[in-house]
């Protein structure tokens, strides 16, 4: 089932004493997600994430725009009525119920000819159970469950209806770091398994890039910019987006672009040909750093942290946003760490500059 | 350390002093009352000991009367004030605006002297040579006959009794269930509404099962409250309950410890110890009962 | 299909209107109940003797007010004899109870000693005690001691309170251990800690146990008509009874009614201005029972 979100807004009335206007938690957004697909949405918190998923689900209604499951206009059915099945963030099983109450729950609700037999029943609970892989803990509370096992239940309650679009609000947050990763192969293989179209919100980069087949950054309500998560993280078409993906993050420069060379500093550290003269933000990348005795760009040396498969450098510039400059390196590259400098020459397709008004993204050649 | 150790028990000293006078010690003590034969509160003297005591509460109708009344009482009181307080609740919860101000009338009589809005409530029930009361006023309109509540029939002195404590009981139920309607984490009735549940279907699967500890703390202190009655009736129909046949067990005990029919602490401590027993019983009921069907998280 | 959505929109959109209606009906219905005695009762205190009992079928409203019940309600009756006694009870009973309790929930919470759990759990077992089991040997006790009829009768047996102990420990315990580290580091006792630190701290539960306390006390009825028959020692309860059955002569409702508003009143101004502290206090120290 395709989904389809045509200028979908929400707008809050301003709160407070002196209502100061509407409050925009979501403006405008227009998107297509492919059958059968995994979506991620990425930003930041209090971005809007959240709010389009609770308007693709109907618990919230749009102020403005229209939602399509394939053909279908649901913007103005209840969630019942839309055949979406729903994980929250804080899993919202119900603590009195057993695990195999729980995922029955959704099947109960159903009436007049829909209405399934309790063998019914429990047979598509079991079948769920086992694709998510709790058919052991069935009697159990969701108490004595673990964070990872909770979330699986509550994977399986969303997915017992047969839902027709599957939404996920944060659905790692509350694991460790070592469930996380384990938790999220689970989510894509599920995903993989039954072929439903799939929207998940994160904050985390690296949970989205990893599992999805797109992914949608949204910054203040706004969407900046959608893709698969590599042309993304290679192409992004602002420097909020270049700066939300990627971990370590993106090192951002002061400099200028003079007669088709950018300039950081006094130095001329590459041949940006096509890019409009003036005063830029240059991004480069951690990866994008290449230790050269003759490059351009110098940097003082601050500390090299060696991390077994590679080493990061850590160094600052003048001309730097931000504290610190940090570069990942093969460890075949030694680095005095004693080095009051280290030197660098650049992978110009690592280097991205951003007009430095606008934050758009200048494109050049090389 | 010797020193620390010390003064531990100089904080609690006072504590444990003003216990051991006016708890601990009587707590002994009513035991040993309550099987002293023929005690004499004047010259301090008992002839004997033995169930003498016991024997004669459980027989003296006075004691039986009040019996009756308190188990009706407890029967008619709980579960009403218990339900009218839930419904309420849940109708406090599912609006807006004006919550606030209907929340601190409901809150109203908590605060007030219950002896003092009592002898209103008196005054609204009774019939007197000169007046009808209110009460019957309305009766009247809606074509019925008028009855005297506080000096009439036993049954509609009951519903009186019944109806005060109801109304004394209700802000302190109303409250509790409130805020117990109000920690039920929203997010499970997102889940419940993702999956088409109906709104009565949310309430008896969702809403009750997870405020059932409080309801059920609520049973439990009801149960309490009802059988220590005393106070509220006074409020209503005087301090000589037993000529009003609406006499409650603790009323009995005051009754026989001082008063016009005082001056018998024996007897009096027998009947609290019925008393204890009997709210013991039913406490322990209760539990059990709960043990089976309450959900604790 | 985009109707029948509109259709199952509107309907929905009704039957919520509807149950609104029936909730409001039913909330202002309970309102009014509870309401009603009061409006009766200030409405009675200001009807005059005569008019009152000339009216066979009573009238909800009055169109002559008067205080003169009012001014018959301190005059007749020492009223104000009452309300002064029960100021004294209040405050004495509430203030002495403050310095039994803390420094006993302090020790529970804070010091360590042999036999602590013991002694804690012993303690909480008290706590099913009913009144009614103890008041018995009270009764005798202070009689014993001549205290009837005096205000160290009164105030002695009320002094301590096993479950506000039980809530002050609690919520001392909920300090965090490193404050008490930090303060020893810094040389400070144990008593100062009490009081600069802790006590500053777990202001908001001191609160809400003085306020239920003195609600307790202005309310107290079976203790005090135990140990006083004189009536300069009555609080308002006894006051109230003593009224209705001795006192204007019992036909005199009116100036009875005045007698309740007056003794009502203090309570309700305490409540309507710390309105919420009271909620959150009556529903924390009733849930935590």
């Amino acid at each position: 089932m395709k989904i389809v979100l045509k200028d979908l807004t929400k707008r809050y009335p301003g709160r407070g004493r002196k209502a100061q206007g509407d409050v925009i938690a979501v403006d405008h957004f227009n998107f297509e997600i492919p059958d059968g697909k995994l979506i991620g949405l990425l930003g930041p918190s209090g971005c809007g994430k959240s709010t389009t998923l609770n308007m693709i689900c109907g618990l919230e209604k749009p102020t403005e725009g229209r939602i399509f499951f394939g053909d279908d206009d649901v913007t103005d059915l209840p969630p019942e009525n839309r055949g979406v099945g729903m994980v929250f963030q804080s899993y919202a099983l119900y603590p009195h119920l057993t695990v195999r109450q729980n995922i029955r729950f959704p099947l109960e609700n159903r009436k007049g000819k829909d209405r399934m037999t309790r063998a019914e029943m429990d047979a598509q609970a079991d079948e769920v159970a086992r694709l998510v892989q709790i058919d052991g803990l069935m009697d159990r509370k969701p108490g004595e469950l673990s964070g990872g096992q909770q979330q699986r239940v509550s994977i399986a309650r969303a997915l017992v209806k047969m839902p027709r679009v599957l939404l996920l609000d944060e659905p790692l947050s509350n694991l460790d770091a070592r469930l996380r990763l384990q938790t999220r192969e689970e989510i894509r293989r599920i995903q993989t398994e039954t072929g439903i179209t799939t929207v998940f919100v994160t904050h985390d980069q690296e949970e989205a890039m990893s599992i999805s087949d797109g992914i949608v950054v949204m910054e203040a309500g706004v969407v900046n910019q959608i893709g698969k998560p590599q042309d993304v993280y290679d192409d992004p078409v602002n420097l909020f987006v270049a700066k939300f993906l990627g971990t370590p993050a993106i090192n951002v420069f002061a400099g200028e672009v003079r007669s088709g060379h950018l300039f950081i500093g006094n130095e001329d550290v590459l041949e940006v040909r096509g890019a409009a003269e003036g005063e830029v933000f240059a991004g480069i990348r951690p990866e994008g750093f290449v230790p050269d005795e003759g490059g351009p760009l110098t940097l003082n040396l601050v500390r090299v942290e060696v991390m077994g498969r590679d080493t990061s450098v850590v160094s600052t510039h003048p001309a730097l946003e931000g504290a610190t400059v940090r570069s990942i390196i093969s460890t075949e590259n030694r680095i005095d760490p004693d080095a009051k400098t280290v030197r660098f020459s650049l992978k110009p397709a690592k280097v991205l500059l951003f007009a430095k008004e606008t934050k758009e993204r200048i494109r050049f050649e090389y | 350390m010797q020193n620390n150790k010390f003064k531990a028990w100089l904080y609690l000293l006072p504590a444990f002093v003003f216990l051991g006078i006016f708890m601990v010690y009587p707590l002994i003590d009513v035991f040993v009352y309550s099987f002293e034969e023929g005690y004499n509160s004047a010259s301090q003297t008992y002839f004997g000991t033995g169930i003498y005591n016991y024997r004669y509460v459980l027989r003296d109708p006075y004691f039986l009367q009040a019996v009756k009344n308190t188990f009706l009482l407890v029967i008619i009181t709980v579960p009403l004030s218990t339900g009218l307080a839930l419904l309420i609740s849940v109708g406090l919860s599912s609006i807006k605006p004006l919550r606030d101000l209907f929340q601190t009338i409901y809150f109203l009589p908590y605060v007030t002297n219950t002896l003092a809005v009592g002898l209103v409530f008196m005054i609204l029930f009774q019939k007197t040579p000169y007046t009808d009361g209110f009460v019957n006023l309305i009766i009247k309109w809606f074509g019925g006959k008028s009855i005297d509540f506080i000096d009439g029939p036993y049954w509609a002195k009951m519903f009186v009794m019944c109806f005060y404590t109801v109304w004394v009981v209700m802000p302190f139920k109303i409250l509790i269930l409130t805020s117990a309607l109000a920690s039920v984490n929203p997010v499970y009735y997102s889940a419940a509404k993702v999956d088409g549940t109906s709104r009565f279907r949310i309430f008896r699967r969702i809403t009750l099962p997870m405020i059932s500890p409080m309801i059920f703390y609520l049973v439990i202190t009801g149960f309490i409250g009802a059988f220590k009655a005393y106070s509220d009736e006074v409020a209503i129909f005087g301090t000589n309950l037993n000529a009003a046949g609406m006499n409650t067990i603790v009323g009995y005990v005051y009754d026989m410890l001082y008063g016009d029919s005082g001056g018998y602490p024996s007897y009096a401590a027998a009947a609290a110890i019925i008393l204890f027993a009997i709210v013991l019983t039913i406490t322990c009921i209760n539990l059990m009962v709960s043990r089976r069907n309450i959900h604790y998280t | 299909m985009e109707t029948n959505y509109a259709r199952i929109e509107r309907r929905s959109r009704t039957l919520e209107r509807v149950r609104k209606a029936v909730t409001y009906f039913f909330l202002v219905l309970w309102g009014i109940l509870v309401l009603f005695p009061f409006y009766w009762m200030i409405l009675t205190s200001v009807k005059s003797y005569s008019a009152y009992n000339s009216e066979y079928i009573p009238k909800l409203y009055t169109l002559s007010p008067t205080i003169r019940n009012y001014i018959d309600a301190f005059t007749a009756v020492p009223l104000a004899r009452y309300f002064l006694n029960t100021l004294i009870f209040t405050v004495a009973t509430t203030a002495l109870m403050m310095l039994v309790i803390i420094p006993a929930a302090f020790a529970f919470s804070r010091l360590e000693f042999r036999g602590k759990n013991l002694v804690f759990t012993l303690f909480l077992s008290l706590m099913m005690i009913p009144n009614e089991l103890v008041i018995i040997t009270n009764f005798v006790t202070i009689t014993d001691w001549n205290l009837r009829n005096s205000y160290l009768g009164l105030i002695l047996p009320s002094v301590t309170s096993v479950f506000y102990i039980y809530l002050l420990k609690e919520n001392f315990e909920q300090i965090p251990d490193a404050l008490y580290k930090a303060a020893k580091v810094d040389g400070t006792s144990d008593f100062k800690y009490l009081v600069k630190v802790m006590l500053p701290i777990c202001r908001p539960t001191v609160v809400t146990i003085t306020i239920l306390k003195v609600i307790e006390c202005w309310n107290s009825y079976v203790w005090p008509r135990l140990i006083t028959d004189d009536e300069r020692y009555y609080l308002v309860s006894n006051g109230i009874q003593e009224i209705r059955e001795n006192g204007f002569g019992r036909e005199n409702i009116p100036a009875m009614m005045a007698a309740v508003v007056v003794i009502s009143v203090p309570l309700i101004v305490l409540f309507l201005i710390f309105r919420r502290k009271i909620m959150t206090g009556v529903s924390r120290g009733g849930t935590k029972g």
